[in-house]
């Protein structure tokens, strides 16, 4: 089981209060597509993806960033239990959609750019720490399923 | 991957801005870097890597200044860099893992002070040529 210290909960909940779950998603998902276009293989009934303005643009990249970062959502609210909180969606990443772990990671990567982005100043190297620790924790727990 | 017309330009642009702070951009990178991954910090037993400190901010002036080199010269990285290849290969050694790490570092370090000029088209920009140099430093390793 992974251990919090309460000042890591307090930096991972006082960043996350004020995070606008569906523009960040939708942010972080149209820079995975961007910055690693590989990623777009994933995404073929997305329609328009032949450029950063079309993927910006595009609704279902939109909708699905929103999605992703929901559920994202749910690992910070079971903080204690973020195993648990992933398991099927583990199973359904591997046994349905087929996504190498490598993309979870991925993601984590730029949700972090983008939070550093949107914070500034108080996105400071520890609270930069605390956030890796825990899109590790949850790329780790998104794999664990896999067989 | 080689970088486009329009992704050199990308990088040479915010690279003007970031030039400007050099030091402080290159310390606070060395920062998040052996914050969020301690195993980084084994390379530098021999520094003082509390914050602001002398040897954070001369190795991170260092660092920006090597990938001024690379901006400057960005059609022959791997000219620009030859002998910084070479340092790294053959006494420095640092697993090539790490230079993901610290290129990771200075995209949240770029994206923290320049938000605005820090577009989708310039963080692919960046990542990419930073994946460029990252390769020039460790292709003479074995």
């Amino acid at each position: 089981m992974v251990h919090w210290t309460a000042e890591e909960k307090q930096l991972i909940t006082s960043i996350w209060a004020k995070v606008n779950v569906e523009e960040c998603g939708a942010e972080a998902l149209a820079r995975l597509l961007i910055v690693y276009p590989w990623t777009q293989r994933f995404f073929s009934s997305f329609g328009n993806l032949s450029s950063p303005t079309a993927i910006i643009g595009n609704p279902k990249v939109r909708a699905h960033g929103k999605k992703v970062l929901t559920s994202f959502g749910e690992a910070i609210k079971n903080l204690d239990n973020i195993k648990a909180t992933y398991s099927k969606l583990s199973e359904l990443h591997c046994e349905k959609l087929h996504v190498d772990p490598e993309n979870f990671r991925l993601l984590g990567d730029i949700l972090i750019i983008v939070l550093a982005a949107h914070f500034t100043k108080d996105f400071s190297p520890a609270c930069q720490a605390v956030w890796q620790k825990l899109v590790t924790v949850v790329a780790h727990a998104l794999a664990r399923r896999y067989h | 991957m080689t970088l486009t017309q329009a992704e050199k330009a990308a990088v040479v642009t915010i690279w003007a801005k970031v030039a400007t702070q050099a030091e402080a951009i290159g310390a606070e990178s060395l920062e998040r870097l052996f914050f969020s991954y301690p195993s980084t910090k084994t390379y530098f037993p021999h520094f003082d890597l509390s914050q602001g400190s002398a040897h954070l901010r001369s190795h991170g002036s260092k660092v920006l200044n090597a990938i001024g080199e690379a901006v400057k010269y960005v059609d022959d990285i791997r000219g620009a860099l030859a002998k910084l290849s070479e340092l790294h290969a053959y006494i420095l050694r640092v697993d090539p893992v790490n230079f993901k790490l610290l290129s990771h570092c200075i995209l949240c370090t770029v994206a923290s002070r320049y938000p605005n000029d820090f577009t989708p088209e310039v963080h692919a920009a960046w990542d990419k040529f930073l994946s460029n140099v990252s390769s020039v430093l460790t292709e003479k390793y074995r």
